[in-house]
C-alpha cells in the first residue's frame, strides 16, 4: 500500500488533485468578492474591502455584513451539504442519477415545512428554530417510506426502482403540498411559494447558526466513511466479501445523506439538481475515489450554487427569481445531457 | 389478422405479466356500462355542489329552460359545461396515456410524468403573462405549442442514447423536463405576480369551464379521438415491439409520429381546459389492458370511457369531500396514483 502511494505516478496524481482543490477554493473566494458587489445597491470591490477593514459607512456596514454576507454563506453551506448528500447517494445506489430531489427527499422535506407555516404562520419569529427541525423530519419519514416502498424480499434494494418510487412519491407529495398551500393567506402563499421555488433566506445570521451544525457533523463524518463508500459503490458482493457490514454502513450512510439534504432543504427550500451536477462535474475532476471526491464535492456543490445566487440577484434586477429556479433551468439540461450519454 | 393473432401469443409467452388475449365481450360490456354510468355521473355532477340541486330540476334545465330561474342558469352555464369537460378531459388524458404506453411499451408512460403536462403548463403561464387577453383558442394553441416541445425533448432525450428509450431513461427525462418546465413556469408566475392565480389551476381545477372552451376543444379533440381509433390496430403490432410491427410490414415512424401528434393534442387540451392532472394516463390504461386484454382497438375506446368516469367522479368528490371548498383534483388523483405506480414499480422483475 504504502509503495503504491508514494510511487511516481500516485504523487503525480495527488498533486493534481491538490491543485484542482486549490483552484476550486479560489474559484469560490472570486465569486464571493463578485457576490459581495452584487446587488441592488452596488458597491465597489474597493469599498467591499474598504468596510471589511473596519471601514466604510453604517450603510456599507449593514448591506454587507447584515444582507449580503449571511446569504452568501448560506449558499456556500447549502451547495456543500447538497452536493454531498447527492455523492453519498450516488455511491451508494450506484446510480449516477440519484440525488435527493429525485428521490423524493427534497419533496418530503417541503412538505413537513408547509404543515408547519399552515399551522403556525411564517410572521411569528419562532419558525426559524424549528423550521429546519421539521425539514429534517420530513425528509427523514420520507426517506423511510421510500426506503420500504423500495425493499422486496427477494431482490432487496433495487436502485433503479428506487429512483422511479422517489419520482412517484415526489410528484404526489408536490400535490398534497398544492392542496395545503392553496389554502394559506396570501401573505403566507407568497412565503411558501418562493420558498418551494428555492430561495436562499437572506438577512439572517441565524440561518446560518440553525444549519451550520449539522453540515459540521455530518460532512466530516462523509469524509471519514469515504473508504466504506469505496467499497459501497462496488456492489454490495464485493464490500460483503472484504468483511464490511453492508446494511449498517448502508443505513448509517443513507441517514447522514437524508439528513443534510433536509437541513439544506430547511434554509434554502426546493433547490434541486446541485446533488446531482456537483458529484458529477467533481468526478470528472477528481475522479471517483471518495478521499478526494468528497472534498471536491463539496467545493464544486458551493460554487455552483454562490454563482447560481449571484445570477439571481443581478439578472433581472430590481426583481429577483429565486435561485432554484436559476438551478433547475441550469441543471436540467446538463441532467438531460448526461442522460443522453449514460449507457446503462 | 391472423398473422398479428399469432404473435400476440408469442409475445404472452416473453411478458407473462400480460393478459393473455383480447376481450372484446369484455370491451362492449364496459362500454355499454360505462356509458351508462356516465350519463349517472354528468347528472349527479350537474346537481352536486355549492348549490344543492334536485335531479328533477336538471332534467328541467335541459329540457325545459327557463331563464328567468337562477337554478337554471347554474346549471346551464356553469355545471353542464364542467361536467361535460371533465368527462371530455378525463377521456384526452387516458386515451394520451394508453397510446403512449402502448408505443413505447413503457408501463409508465403518462403525459404528467412524461413532462406533456408540464410543457402545456409553461406555454400557458407565458400566455398569462406576455398575453393575457388572448382567446382560448390560442391559449390552446400555445398548450399545443408546450406539449409539442416537451415531447420532443423527453423523447429525443430518452432515444439518443445507446441502450434507447429504457422504461427509466424516459421517466427521468420526463421528471427532469417536467422540473425544467416547472421553473419556467415558476420563474414567469413570481415575476409577473401570477403566483397565486397560477399555483390554483396548477392545482387542476374543472370549476373554470365554459361553453367557450367546449365549443372550441370539442372538434380538435374528436378529431384527435379518430385519428387515435384509426391507428388503433397499428399501435397494438406496435405494443409488441417495433421489430415485429416492422417485420409486418409496417411504417413504424410513421405511426409513431402521428401517435405523438394526437397524444400532443389531446394533452395540450386537457392542459389548457383544466391545468396539469397526472397519474390518469398512468392508471386507466392499465386498468383497461387487465379488463379488455391487449388489443388497442377495445383498449383505445374503454380507457376513453373509463378516464371519463374517473374524472367526473373525482370532480363530484372533490366538491363533497371539504365543501363548500373544492379539493384540487389532480391532487386528489395523485393521492390514487401514486399507489398504483408503486405497484406497477414493485410488481415489475429486474428489467426495470
Amino acid at each position: 500500500m504504502n509503495r503504491l502511494l508514494t510511487s511516481p505516478a500516485a504523487q503525480q496524481r495527488r498533486s493534481r488533485d491538490i491543485t484542482i482543490i486549490s483552484l476550486l477554493a479560489i474559484l469560490i473566494i472570486i465569486m464571493f468578492v463578485v457576490s459581495m458587489n452584487t446587488g441592488l445597491m452596488r458597491l465597489s470591490p474597493l469599498d467591499v474591502l474598504h468596510t471589511f477593514l473596519g471601514g466604510g459607512t453604517e450603510q456599507q456596514k449593514l448591506i454587507l455584513f447584515d444582507f449580503r454576507l449571511p446569504r452568501i454563506v448560506i449558499s456556500i453551506l447549502v451547495g456543500a451539504g447538497f452536493a454531498v448528500s447527492g455523492c453519498i447517494l450516488q455511491g451508494l445506489s450506484r446510480n449516477a442519477l440519484a440525488e435527493p430531489s429525485t428521490l423524493g427527499i427534497n419533496a418530503g422535506a417541503g412538505f413537513a415545512v408547509i404543515i408547519f407555516i399552515s399551522f403556525v404562520p411564517a410572521t411569528t419569529g419562532a419558525h426559524i428554530y424549528v423550521l429546519p427541525l421539521m425539514a429534517l423530519a420530513g425528509a427523514v419519514l420520507t426517506a423511510a417510506l421510500i426506503y420500504v416502498l423500495t425493499y422486496r424480499r427477494e431482490d432487496g434494494l433495487s436502485p433503479t426502482r428506487m429512483i422511479l418510487i422517489g419520482i412517484a412519491v415526489g410528484a404526489g407529495i408536490y400535490a398534497i403540498q398544492l392542496i395545503l398551500s392553496l389554502r394559506l393567506d396570501p401573505q403566507n402563499f407568497q412565503f411558501v411559494s418562493i420558498w418551494l421555488a428555492g430561495k436562499i433566506w437572506g438577512g439572517d445570521w441565524r440561518f446560518v447558526l440553525a444549519l451550520l451544525p449539522w453540515l459540521v457533523i455530518l460532512l466530516p463524518f462523509a469524509f471519514y466513511k469515504s473508504r466504506v463508500l469505496n467499497l459501497l459503490s462496488l456492489g454490495d458482493q464485493t464490500s460483503a466479501g472484504l468483511g464490511l457490514p453492508v446494511e449498517r454502513e448502508r443505513i448509517l450512510l443513507l441517514a447522514a445523506a437524508v439528513i443534510l439534504s433536509g437541513a439544506c432543504v430547511a434554509v434554502s427550500g426546493g433547490i434541486g439538481f446541485v446533488g446531482l451536477i456537483a458529484p458529477h462535474l467533481a468526478r470528472r475532476l477528481v475522479g471517483p475515489k471518495h478521499q478526494v471526491l468528497l472534498p471536491a464535492c463539496a467545493l464544486v456543490g458551493a460554487l455552483l450554487l454562490i454563482t447560481a445566487d449571484t445570477i439571481a440577484r443581478w439578472i433581472l434586477q430590481p426583481a429577483e427569481i429565486p435561485t432554484g429556479i436559476v438551478v433547475a433551468i441550469i441543471g436540467a439540461p446538463y441532467f438531460l445531457y448526461l442522460l443522453a450519454r449514460s449507457k446503462a | 389478422m391472423a398473422a398479428s393473432t399469432h404473435s400476440t401469443d408469442q409475445s404472452t409467452k416473453m411478458d407473462g405479466a400480460m393478459p393473455l388475449k383480447s376481450r372484446p365481450a369484455a370491451a362492449a360490456i364496459i362500454l355499454l356500462l360505462g356509458l351508462a354510468a356516465m350519463l349517472f355521473g354528468l347528472a349527479l355532477s350537474v346537481s352536486v355542489g355549492a348549490a344543492d340541486i334536485k335531479l328533477a330540476t336538471v332534467w328541467e334545465a335541459v329540457f325545459r329552460f327557463n331563464p328567468d330561474l337562477q337554478q337554471h342558469q347554474i346549471i346551464r352555464e356553469l355545471r353542464i359545461p364542467r361536467a361535460l369537460a371533465g368527462a371530455l378531459v378525463g377521456a384526452c388524458l387516458a386515451v394520451a396515456g394508453a397510446i403512449m404506453q402502448g408505443m413505447t411499451r413503457n408501463p409508465l408512460a403518462d403525459s404528467g410524468l412524461l413532462g406533456l403536462n408540464a410543457g402545456a403548463s409553461a406555454a400557458l403561464a407565458l400566455t398569462f403573462a406576455l398575453a393575457p387577453a388572448s382567446s382560448f383558442l390560442y391559449i390552446m394553441l400555445y398548450c399545443f405549442t408546450g406539449a409539442a416541445a416537451a415531447s420532443i425533448l423527453v423523447f429525443g432525450i430518452g432515444s439518443l442514447s445507446h441502450s434507447g428509450l429504457t422504461p427509466l431513461r424516459l421517466t427521468l427525462a420526463g421528471a427532469a423536463v417536467s422540473a425544467l418546465l416547472l421553473a419556467v413556469s415558476q420563474g414567469v408566475a413570481i415575476l409577473f405576480h401570477l403566483s397565486q392565480d397560477i399555483a390554483f389551476w396548477m392545482a387542476g381545477g374543472i370549476g373554470g369551464a365554459n361553453w367557450t372552451q367546449l365549443r372550441i376543444m370539442t372538434p380538435w379533440i374528436a378529431g384527435a379521438l379518430i385519428i387515435a381509433m384509426m391507428l388503433s390496430r397499428s399501435i397494438t403490432l406496435l405494443s409488441l415491439g417495433r421489430d415485429v410491427a416492422a417485420g409486418l410490414g409496417q411504417r413504424t415512424r410513421l405511426v409513431q409520429f402521428t401517435g405523438i401528434i394526437v397524444v400532443v393534442i389531446l394533452a395540450g387540451a386537457a392542459v389548457s381546459t383544466v391545468g396539469p392532472i397526472a397519474f390518469v394516463g398512468l392508471i386507466i390504461p392499465h386498468i383497461t389492458r387487465y379488463l379488455v386484454g391487449v388489443d388497442y382497438r377495445w383498449i383505445l375506446p374503454c380507457s376513453a370511457v373509463l378516464g371519463s368516469l374517473l374524472i367526473v367522479f373525482a370532480d363530484i368528490a372533490a366538491r363533497l369531500i371539504n365543501a363548500p371548498y373544492e379539493t384540487p383534483i389532480g391532487a386528489l388523483i395523485a393521492v390514487i396514483g401514486v399507489p398504483f405506480f408503486v405497484y406497477l414499480a414493485r410488481k415489475r422483475k429486474g428489467e426495470l
